[in-house]
């Protein structure tokens, strides 16, 4: 990066803790002047937005664990007296049951910008990977906190998911015994439930962290795809961006907030206001609608164990993105056949959503095998296929100079 | 701000895709439409109305308590605000019709003594198989949370109610323990018969018991009960909303004017 900034600390004090720990040194060149394209537009405030939502989860979640007992006698009763007994109990567990939904929401975006304005490409390899993880392990963590309030759809959701885990050659059995702590989901399960549930977002707060790192080596990219080339196409993280994303936060705040206080309950099934009874199965056991594309495609096909492989082999493939598509242009700006595929796509994961939530039979099952094929066909098969065959658009020479790159249209 | 509004566009248009998408899946076909009477604690400044609230708690401890529990409610609640709001002495009164056993004297025998403000709702039954042993086997469910286990809510409810119909439509079987309501998802038969008639009760402020009447008010009542802090978290929301709004104004104001110069 240009290095055209420089912390000078101003006092004796700061020249003293300079150079012992260099913590406003740091916090000087990452936070406040770090030079950040001048063009990123509001799909680039989705990272300060996850930010506080991790922040948000972990501090409701910590006081959540004050007041809850994990114990399969005593869960669906203590969430009940968290939000009758416990002051603002209400405020906090709707704050976090809400807030796993609009951690969910933010990141399908962040990772929808990502994916149309390449921001996976070289040299971003390392910070699409994980980002990759942390998304991984926001599932399993989603997973596992929509088992503890021990609900019916908490309870066979976890039956469901476990079984299937089954399926998987050799470990199968193990790994479900594992995961079970017995032979059923009971309280056992609850129990290392929560232990994980309270531990691996610590994980992802780590995980973060090395994201952001992973950012600050090579920079943010920016709509146009083209690299920063100088002084001109930056503008310092602060105020400029601290400003404008914090913008953006309270934007989604708002929408936050309407659910919070008047719609709490529109994103989860009424089922889960019924405790966990083993000796009786809902009708329709679905996942929160964060999981439904996965539900979805698990279901489409007739084989479980096929299925299972396809479910995971759809987060998988994520992580093989940068060597999937090679096209050295990175932006969907200039590439009009990327760019159409791109929004089928975004039709298709929205589809399956819906799809994992309807009973896969007749024309719901067609539906979700189509979709579910065309889902790892843009991966494996358009992606590709375009990075040989396309023909960019003309670029910019940079994001300043608006002026077409000549050469660019002779790779 | 050029693409602030297609951002919004899609988180509208995806929260609409999945809140439809879990509806179409639980409405059962065969099932009327819920009836949706209209209930005051609806919507953004919604409050529930405190004589609907007391009526309803008559219908509830005259009726249903006879079979289901509330199990999650204390007597206190009924002080509360944005409850029925009972004065405290007739709180107390109505605890102390009840009884419990929950300590022990000093020679070890179990104390019955009277229920307090603090104490919970006493239950019907002392369990569940004896719930179920007096109700042909099947077990009433609690009541505390019961508007928002049900798709529908409290008009699933009110519907649920009032709904009861003698005639059984062709082609339906329902056997002979079992009643028929056509708001029951499945409409093979409910096994609670029906609970209401008109002037089953004698409502203490003198409206008229209709069926209709008593499956409303209990229904707010019920209502009450699922979400006790209802009315709470519609006034905060009010305030924190518009907190946001105001601060959300003076955001955008700041941002545009920090990036008038770089633009």
């Amino acid at each position: 990066m240009n290095n055209d900034y420089e912390y000078v600390p101003k006092n004796s004090f700061t020249r003293w803790l300079d150079t012992r720990l260099p913590i406003l040194r740091f916090t000087n060149e990452h936070i406040l002047q770090f030079p950040t394209p001048k063009n990123l537009n509001y799909f680039w405030t989705f990272g300060f937005i996850l930010t506080f939502f991790l922040i948000t989860q972990i501090i409701t979640g910590v006081i959540l664990a004050m007041h809850y007992a994990p114990n399969s006698l005593l869960a669906f009763d203590s969430i009940e007296h968290i939000m009758r007994d416990v002051n603002y109990g209400w405020l906090i567990r709707y704050a976090h049951s809400n807030g796993s939904s609009m951690f969910f929401l933010a990141v399908y975006i962040h990772m929808f910008r990502g994916l149309y304005y390449g921001s996976y490409k070289e040299p971003r390899e390392v910070l699409w990977i994980l980002g990759c993880i942390i998304y991984f392990l926001m599932i399993v963590t989603a997973f596992m906190g929509y088992v503890l309030p021990w609900g019916q759809m908490s309870y066979w959701a976890a039956t469901v998911i476990i079984n299937l885990v089954g399926t998987l050659p050799i470990i199968g059995d193990s790994l479900t015994q594992l995961l079970l702590g017995g032979f059923a989901v009971d309280n056992p399960t609850l129990n290392r439930f929560f232990s994980l549930h309270y531990l691996i977002p610590f994980i992802i707060f780590g995980l973060v962290f090395l994201h952001i790192w992973a950012l600050h080596v090579p920079g943010n990219n920016n709509p146009t795809g083209v690299s920063i080339q100088g002084k001109q196409d930056t503008v310092a993280f602060h105020p400029y961006y601290t400003v404008k994303d914090f913008f953006a936060y309270i934007v989604f705040l708002l929408l936050f907030c309407y659910f919070i206080f008047y719609n709490p309950n529109a994103l989860g099934h009424p089922d889960n206001y019924i405790e966990a009874d083993p000796m009786l199965t809902p009708a329709h056991i679905v996942p929160e609608w964060y999981l439904l594309p996965f539900y979805a495609i698990l279901r489409a096909v007739p084989d479980k164990l096929f299925g299972v492989l396809l479910m995971f082999g759809s987060i998988v493939v994520l992580f093989f993105l940068p060597w999937l598509d090679t096209m050295k242009v990175r932006s969907a700006r200039y590439r009009p056949f990327y760019k159409m595929f791109f929004f089928i796509f975004v039709l298709d994961c929205l589809l399956l959503g819906y799809l994992g939530a309807q009973v896969p039979e007749g024309i719901y099952l067609l539906l979700s095998r189509v979709s579910t094929f065309y889902y790892f066909a843009f991966f494996i098969l358009i992606m590709p296929a375009l990075s040989r065959l396309e023909k960019p658009n003309p670029m910019p020479i940079g994001i300043s100079n608006p002026a077409i790159d000549q050469n660019a249209r002779l790779d | 701000m050029q693409n602030i509004s297609k951002i919004l566009l899609i988180l509208i248009s995806i929260l609409f895709l999945y809140g439809t998408s879990y509806a179409s899946d639980d409405v059962n076909q065969e099932t009327p439409k819920i009836l949706k009477p209209g209930f005051s604690f609806e919507g953004p400044f919604g409050v529930f109305d405190r004589s609907e609230l007391r009526r309803g708690y008559q219908v509830y401890s005259e009726v249903c308590s006879s079979c289901h529990s509330i199990d999650q409610l204390s007597f206190r609640n009924l002080i509360q605000k944005g409850g029925p709001e009972f004065s405290e002495e007739e709180t107390k009164r109505i605890a102390s019709q009840y009884t419990i056993s929950d300590r022990f004297d000093d020679y070890g025998e179990l104390i019955e003594r009277k229920r307090l403000l603090s104490d919970r709702f006493p239950s019907p039954f002392p369990n569940k198989k004896a719930a179920m042993s007096a109700n042909n086997g099947s077990y009433p469910p609690d009541l505390s949370l019961i508007v928002k286990a049900r798709v529908g809510g409290h008009n699933y409810i009110y519907s649920l109610l009032s709904g009861y119909e003698e005639t059984i439509p062709e082609g339906l079987e329902v056997s002979g323990i079992l009643s028929y309501n056509p708001w029951y998802p499945g409409s093979a038969g409910i096994a609670m018969m029906q609970p209401l008639y008109d002037d089953l009760i004698e409502y203490s402020d003198g409206t008229p018991a209709t069926i209709n009447q008593m499956a409303y008010d209990v229904s707010v009542f019920l209502s009450w009960v699922s979400e006790p802090e209802l009315e709470v978290r519609k006034k905060m929301g009010f305030v924190v909303i518009g907190f946001l709004i105001i601060f959300v104004i003076l955001m955008y104001l700041s941002t545009r004017r920090l990036w008038k110069e770089v633009h």
